[in-house]
């Protein structure tokens, strides 16, 4: 079950309960130990907040290298180039798109999948769970995924080369499947003689009593489907299927000349910087806003995942 | 397994030796029936009762429903997942675009000697060796001392704060990494700023080959290491208060107390994390690679998977870029199985 995880706090604990005072030594490593998270926290939220700076300052000033923590030259006429350009909002649409429909099929195979596994009297289940697990240590490769996707399948340029090709996590499935098992079997059985069938049980009561991990597994498959950016640049070559995530790959290798640089290109780094900034804010915004409220979902899905290993 | 591989109904370890209780629906099989006496031969299907097992006729019958519950995913995994590794064969049998998906004809290991002998694919081999190499040893421990340093802070609310900050770039795409990255080595950007303000000059970090190790394995850092704490903040809280107080009366100071009961006490997950790590040792972020590197640093940042993704898809090399690919994904596998091997004889920890 989805709850805080409250780690509780073993050092305190162990301190008061002992009613032991800090050595000298000890006490030094405290304040040490918090000085040197401080930064670490620091460091890590830094790029993000440069990032801001810089969607918020000219293109002169980025430019002379003057920004870090605060906008130099304050103007939000970048916001204003990024968003009219109708190609980013189609593509903003398409992610969205991707992202619901990619969510929906990965959900419904993982749930039936992992509930399937999760009973004792399916005969095979070893078998079946082993036909998931071993595509986590060998898989097909780039190749061969592109010739079945691109070639046999035809999903060239559809919306199905992205949202099926990964539609099973399968550690998302061990999750599901570790928690259904933990389910009480006396409700089923107790349904059952109430005459109702394994669907029944799994839509009426399974579900209902699942919503938690069923909201995580959900965040999990939104963040990586709405992240994701590779099928895309493989498989679509229209501009307007585009996801948000390539407009803006293309956006990045097109100033910084990532892909097919020259020597003289190489000054053109700076152009855009700004634009790439803004354009970067408004595809994480939906992630940031959202994350702090959520987090404690992701944090329980590991640790329910954790339980069997 | 075929569904009706006799070899499977006795070999199957999960199914459980004790009589199954159905879920509910009502068993028509007469569970329970005496073993029939001498004399007679038992049926395939007593002699499987008699076990305490079900035949697949009567496990079907009785769970048609659970098991319509697989049709779709077991679809799925086979045909996104089972179909390309079967794929591969195309490594030893020429394929022409357009033709036979499985290719056209056998070459046997053309391919492979194709790139054994080729210089370029050395290059980036140990490009990969060296990167992986790099990012295993500085991306697998930190986390473990962070998750002890986040464990020895009193305050609840200072704890969340540095959690929830550090977790952050595990949730950001790819492509908004790489941008970050790039924008920060950029001859305007923070690290050249410090750079002159310690009286240097600007360098061009992604022109310059030498570089580019540290940028990839410093971004990993910052985008891995908080959410890496994760897992050992979890066994952390599991480890005995008793060991610690005995540790204590024997007159272990913190130092000693974290070096005997801490450490030992959260071993099976760092085996488990690294054992893990190994596996994927080889694929050394591909898409990260892929979209920091410019061909003036492929001297450094070339890798397997991203030489493999330019022959293949780019240049239409598929059966040559299969080859390397299957080499790569075989290595993979050599290394999770043996690192498995090695930790459950060494340590008894193991991922099975």
């Amino acid at each position: 079950m989805v709850t805080e995880t409250s780690t509780p706090d073993v050092t305190a604990v162990r301190a008061a309960s002992l009613g032991v005072k800090d050595t000298r030594g000890y006490a030094i490593f405290r304040v040490v130990n918090a000085v040197v998270l401080t930064l670490v926290a620091a460091i890590t939220l830094y790029p993000f907040i440069n990032l801001v700076a810089k969607s918020f300052s000219s293109e002169g000033h980025i430019a002379a290298g003057q920004v870090n923590l605060i906008p130099r030259g304050f103007n939000v006429t970048t916001f204003d180039a990024v968003v009219s350009d109708p190609m980013f909002w189609e593509n903003y649409k398409n992610t969205v798109v991707y992202t619901v429909v990619g969510t929906i099929i990965s959900m419904a195979l993982t749930t039936t999948y992992a509930y399937a596994l999760s009973r004792p009297n399916l005969k095979g289940r070893g078998a079946f769970t082993g036909i998931a697990l071993f595509t986590m240590f060998f898989s097909g490769g780039l190749i061969p995924n592109y010739i079945l996707v691109a070639n046999v399948l035809h999903m060239r340029n559809t919306m199905w080369a992205i949202v099926l090709p990964g539609a099973i996590s399968v550690f998302n499935l061990l999750v599901m499947k570790s928690f259904f098992e933990n389910f009480p079997s006396e409700l089923e059985e107790a349904a059952a003689l109430d005459g109702m069938t394994t669907y029944g049980v799994f839509l009426k009561i399974v579900l209902p009593l699942s919503k938690a991990v069923l909201a995580t597994m959900t965040l999990f498959y939104a963040v990586s489907m709405w992240n994701s950016w590779f099928g895309a640049f493989l498989y679509l070559d229209k501009k307007d299927l585009f996801p948000v995530t390539v407009y803006l790959r293309n956006l990045i290798a097109a100033t910084t000349g990532s892909q097919e640089i020259t020597g003289s290109q190489a000054d053109a780094v700076q152009i855009g910087a700004n634009v790439q900034s803004v354009t970067m804010l408004l595809t994480v915004l939906p992630i940031v806003c959202f994350y702090p409220f959520v987090q404690k979902y992701f944090v329980s899905g590991v640790m329910l995942g954790s339980v069997k290993g | 397994m075929s569904l009706h591989d006799p070899v499977s109904v006795t070999s199957d370890p999960e199914v459980p030796d004790v009589p199954l209780a159905p879920a509910g629906v009502p068993d028509a099989s007469g569970r329970g029936a005496p073993p029939p006496d001498g004399g007679a031969r038992p049926s395939r299907e007593q002699r499987l009762r008699m076990q305490g097992k079900t035949s697949w006729r009567v496990a079907l019958k009785r769970d048609w429903r659970l098991y319509s519950f697989l049709v779709l995913p077991l679809i799925f995994l086979l045909v996104f997942k089972y179909v390309p590794m079967v794929g591969n064969v195309i490594a030893f049998r020429r394929f022409r675009p357009g033709g036979n998906p499985f290719g056209d004809e056998w070459v046997g290991f053309h391919y492979f000697d194709q790139f054994i002998h080729n210089q370029q694919f050395w290059t980036v081999f140990w490009n990969t060796v060296i990167l992986g190499g790099l990012t295993l040893a500085i991306c697998f421990p930190l986390p473990i001392i962070l998750a002890l340093m986040l464990n020895e802070l009193r305050s609840r609310r200072f704890k969340k704060v540095v959690q929830t900050i550090t977790y952050l770039p595990h949730f950001m795409s790819i492509v908004i990494v790489a941008g970050i990255v790039l924008q920060l080595v950029s001859v305007d950007g923070t690290v050249n700023q410090i750079v002159r303000g310690f009286g240097g000059d600007a360098i061009s970090f992604m022109q310059e080959p030498g570089w580019f190790r540290s940028i990839y394995v410093s971004s990993e850092v910052w985008q891995t290491v908080g959410w890496g704490t994760i897992l050992y903040l979890a066994a952390l809280t599991t480890v005995d208060d008793q060991l610690y107080e005995a540790a204590r009366i024997d007159g272990a100071n913190r130092w000693q107390q974290t070096w005997h009961v801490t450490l030992p006490g959260i071993r099976p997950t760092m085996m488990v994390l690294l054992i893990l790590n190994i596996g994927s040792f080889m694929a050394v972020g591909f898409e990260k690679v892929l979209l920091l590197q410019n061909p003036l640093i492929y001297s450094t940042a070339d890798v397997i998977s991203t030489y493999l993704y330019r022959v293949g898809i780019q240049s239409a090399q598929f059966s040559y870029a299969a080859a390397i690919g299957l080499f790569e994904s075989l290595i993979g596998l050599v290394l999770v199985l043996s690192a498995n091997f090695a930790s459950r004889r060494l340590v008894g920890a193991s991922l099975w």
